[in-house]
Order: structure tokens, then sequence, then C-alpha cells
């Protein structure tokens, strides 16, 4: 047997969202848009936010990727929308000490699909893959705080 | 100097190399990540252990009787590298850290040396990074162009119009000898004849050649030759510039430093003959031991032995491929044109996907562009899935890769 359990990590819903991405396109009312790649493997990242008055009326993304890094982008963008920015940020916080082995996060309801994605902390090269939405979102809120 | 074993043995071969002998995430290594790095037969880690052990010092410096052997030992392997490549001198063996730093060392020597604005270098669309970049440094400072030879559908070169793309201001054609994306085994001969014909240098990466196939530059007559010992079972860190002489006595220095000076004064100071004019500061000299141990094995192997059973290796795997469905190979058909290399791509599993399902059972292949950018782009893919071979692999190993995939069409083809 092997160590490592590629049925946790390759959860139906995964797939799912892989093969069937929630919120791609580009948004011609974005506010704010952030690029990240991984230039290792060129997982690739455009997250477009329509931000108003600190909340993100609107989320889509654009780009290419392992399944890991595509259903990451299209569960977050699902979960983030209509949220204000804080709780975006707590988003965030919550999904990366997922991926560094917090298991309550893992069983905290509020992260939706997301919560398909702890199998991927066991597996260290792929966890840049699961982050990359989320860093990519994280560049966004701080630009927007610039900005306005 | 070895004698060639005439009965190529792998199960013999794979005994000299102990790592290939450990379980991974549970299973039994197979080890198909050759084009990126070989693995070192015993051979190798006993003559770096001894060198350490026995007779480590500084070159070329001390009087003590520790530095006179590793003057001898890094000289002997730099002697030992020459005729192995039957260079007309060992001074034209230049120690780098790699393909890489042999290639910059060109570009920023002779490239910044002799080009101008307007002069054009020609490169190929299937170059690893490292024979790209150097390349477009030195055409930003010196105003050069860079040309580029097409690929066909096969990933072959497309050179029907050579004649048109070397003109009289190409200077310099930089390609690789074999790809390490797709394969593709290279006919050098015919771009050299014309590079020459043209009055233009001829540069080759020769990364993916020298591990699967003897070279003789002398018999290639290109002007130079880049390669890295680790991907030829030698150590990480080392590699090898060939030049022709009489073009690297015109070069400028690459780097400053302790051994590659004559006399140094307030102002200026002179060179140290070839080739310590280009190797500044204290070498890699266990690495340069390990690189001539690392020839002394292929040729103890030997290469017609090697080359046959990496291609009976590549029949078999094309083969058996043919039989999952939703599997596209990439790189030439003819088997001839191409080395132990496989990229390919597998359904809408992405590579990096099939490489970590791939690891869980043991087997290790590269996803991703394979420093090989152009190249995908020319795919129409962002990445490949690539398994590489070399002499220590079997086809068990085959098998092994073959059941993996079977497993990622069952996770991605429900
Ligand atoms: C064709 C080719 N050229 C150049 C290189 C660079 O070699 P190194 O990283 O050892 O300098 C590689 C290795 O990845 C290669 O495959």
């Amino acid at each position: 047997m092997s160590d490592l359990n590629l049925n946790s990590l390759y959860q139906e819903l995964i797939l799912d969202h892989y093969r069937k991405p929630r919120n791609k396109g580009e948004l011609p009312e974005k506010t704010v848009e952030i690029h990240m790649a991984n230039p290792v493997c060129g997982d690739e990242i455009r997250l477009q936010l329509q931000i108003e008055d600190d909340k993100i009326v609107e989320a889509r993304h654009v780009g290419q990727g392992c399944s890991i890094s595509q259903a990451a982008v299209s569960m977050m963008t699902h979960l983030i929308k209509g949220r204000e920015l804080t709780e975006a940020e707590g988003v965030a916080e919550r999904f990366t000490a997922m991926m560094h082995g917090d298991e309550e996060a893992a069983r905290d309801r509020s992260m939706g699909d997301l919560r398909a994605l702890q199998g991927v902390s066991k597996f260290p090269v792929r966890i840049k893959c699961a982050l990359l939405a989320f860093d990519a979102l994280q560049e966004a809120i701080k630009k927007d705080r610039v900005e306005s | 100097m070895y004698q060639t074993v005439s009965t190529f043995d792998v199960n013999k071969i794979r005994n000299e190399f102990p790592v290939l002998h450990q379980v991974v995430n549970g299973k039994p290594l197979t080890y198909l990540d050759n084009a990126a790095t070989a693995q070192k037969p015993r051979d190798v880690l006993e003559v770096l252990s001894r060198y350490y052990q026995e007779d480590n010092a500084n070159v070329h410096r001390g009087i003590h009787e520790l530095s006179r052997r590793a003057t001898v030992a890094y000289e002997g392997a730099r002697e030992r590298v020459s005729e192995w490549l039957a260079a007309s001198d060992s001074a034209e063996i230049i120690w780098t850290r790699g393909t890489t730093e042999a290639i910059n060392l060109v570009a920023a020597t002779w490239g910044m040396d002799q080009l101008k604005e307007g002069d054009e270098i020609l490169l190929t669309v299937m170059e690893h990074h490292s024979n790209i970049v150097p390349w477009q440094l030195v055409a930003m400072r010196t105003g050069a162009k860079l040309r580029y030879i097409e690929l066909d559908d096969e990933g072959r070169l497309i050179l029907d119009d050579l004649e048109q793309l070397l003109t009289d201001r190409t200077k310099l054609v930089a390609m690789t000898h074999v790809s390490n994306a797709l394969g593709t085994i290279n006919p050098v001969d015919k771009v050299i004849e014309a590079a020459h014909a043209k009055g233009a240098l001829v540069l080759l990466d020769g990364a993916q050649a020298v591990p699967h196939m003897k070279v003789d530059v002398s018999e290639l007559g290109a002007d130079f030759y880049a390669f890295s010992s680790h991907k030829m079972c030698g150590p990480t860190g080392t590699g090898v510039l060939w030049g022709r002489k009489e073009i690297l006595e015109e070069m400028s220095p690459y780097q400053g430093g302790g051994e590659m000076i004559g006399f140094v004064g307030r102002d200026e100071s002179t060179w140290a003959e070839l080739p310590h004019k280009f190797e500044a500061g204290t070498p890699n000299i266990a690495g340069a031991v390990g690189a001539a141990a690392a020839v002394d094995f292929m040729e103890k192997v030997g290469y017609e032995g090697i080359r046959e059973h990496e291609a009976g290796l590549l029949r078999y795997a094309l083969n058996r491929m043919k039989g999952l469905e939703d599997l596209e190979v990439f790189g030439p058909k003819d088997l001839n044109e191409r080395s132990g290399v496989i990229s390919f791509a597998l359904g809408d599993a992405h590579p990096h996907d099939i490489a970590t399902i791939l690891d869980s059972e043991g087997v290790a292949i590269r996803a991703g562009h394979h420093c090989a950018q152009l190249v995908m782009k020319h795919l129409g893919v962002a990445a490949t899935t690539r398994a590489s071979f070399s002499m220590y692999n079997t086809t068990d190993d085959v098998d092994r890769l073959l059941d993996g995939l079977q497993v990622v069409q069952g996770i991605f083809g429900r």
C-alpha cells in the first residue's frame, strides 16, 4: 500500500471543480486584478475582483493549471463572493492553516467546498498549487487597500 | 582504460547504482527522470569519497604532497575528458558548473567581444532556456538579433529554409544536439556545414547527447560543445565547455580572480594560458575527478550497448502506450531520430496530477515545461509529462509506468 492516499487527494468534488470551474472568465467590472503564476510548473491564475466599500461584489478568474490549483481558485471565488474583505482574509488564513496541517480548519463548515482540499496537506510539493489562489487573493486585497 | 563489456547486462548495471534499490512511498523506486539528472554509480561515488578522504587540497598552489596529488587528479580528469571527446588538446577543455555556465561563458566572452548591432544569432525553438536566455542577454547589450529554426509537427527542425535563415550577418548558430523536451536527435552535421559555409560559428548543447551517445568533437566539427556531468552519471556542479583552441585564445576571460591570471598589477593584469584563463577561483576539484570517473563508467558499460538498450526500452514503451486511450506522445515518430525521452499528454489529466499519482506509485517522472517554454508553445500545451530512460532502466520500469498511468486514468477517467 502506498503511504500517500490518492483518494483523499483526488476527491470527486475537486475533479468536478477542475472540469467545471465556477466563476471562470473575464470580469469587465473588475476593480482589481492580480496575476499569479508558479514558474516552476506553469500554473497560472488571473484573479479579478470587483470590490465596493470593502466588499467583494464579484470574483472571477482566468488561467490554467493542475486540478488542485484550478479547483482551489474555483472553490475560493465561489466562497468569497459577497464577503467583506476581512472575512475573505479570514478564509485565506484558515485555508493556509489547513494546508499546514490544521485539522480544525478542515472541519470548519464555513470553509465550504475548500474542505475537500485538505488531502493536499499530505502532499508537500502540491501545497503551493492550492495556495496560489489565496496568494492572489491576499495580494488583491492589499492592492485594493493601497489604491483606495 | 576499461575494456568494453560486449554483453550489456542491465541487472549487473543496476547493481552499480545504490540509489535505485529503495522503496519510496511504499513502492520500489522506478526512476524515469533521467533527463533531469542521472543516478550515480558506485565507481563515481567511491572516487569522490576517496578524493576527499585521501587527496583533498587546493590545486596549482601548494608545494606540498596533497596539493600535488589534487592537481594531478584535477588535470588528469581534464586529460581523460579530452581524450574521450577526441579534442585535439586538453587545453580546449574548460571546467564549468555545467551546461548552463558553459553557454553563459561563451555568451559573456565571445558574444560580448564579437557581436555588433545587427548581427544575428540563430537558435532553434527546441532549445533549453539555458541556450536562449544567455543569448537574449547578449542581444540586449550588443543590439544583435535572435532568429529561430522552427519545428515541424513531430518536433523536428525545419531545415528546408536554412539557407534563408543563415545570412551574412549570422555570427553564431547555437543549438541542442538532442532535445530534452522531445528527445529529438538533431542532424547537426547538416547545420554545421551550412553555418560554416556562411562563416558562422556553431555551439552545440550536448547536455542530452553525452549520456546516450558517443560524441567526437573533432568529427562533429562544431566550434563549441557544452555538457553537464550530472546527466551522465557524474556529480552535480561540474560541466565542460569544449572550444576550438584558436577561438578560445582570442576570447576575453570570463570571471576574474585567482588561477586565471599571469601577473596582477594595480590597473591591469595578464591572463593565464588556456584553459586556466577561464577558470577563476578554486575549481570544483572533486567534481572534475568525479566527472572523469563517470566517463570511465560510460565507456566501461559501452555506448553501443547503452544506445541499443535505451532504444529497446523506447520501442517497448511506445508500443505499450499505444494501448492507452487518450494518450498523445509528442516528438519524432522515427525512433532513429529520437533518444530515450517520451513527452506525452494523457486526456485532461494535468501533468502535475499525473506526476503526483505516479510518485505515489513509486514512479519518478518529470512534469512541467522542462525549461523549454518555446517547445510547449509550439505544442500548444502549458506542460507535458516526461519519462526519460537511462542505461539502468528495465522493461519492468516501463510496466510500472504504464500501471501508474492506468491509475491516472482510473482517477481522471471517472
Ligand atoms: C538540453 C539541455 N541543455 C541544458 C541543460 C542545462 O543543464 P544544467 O542545468 O546542468 O546546466 C539541460 C538540463 O536540464 C538540458 O537538458
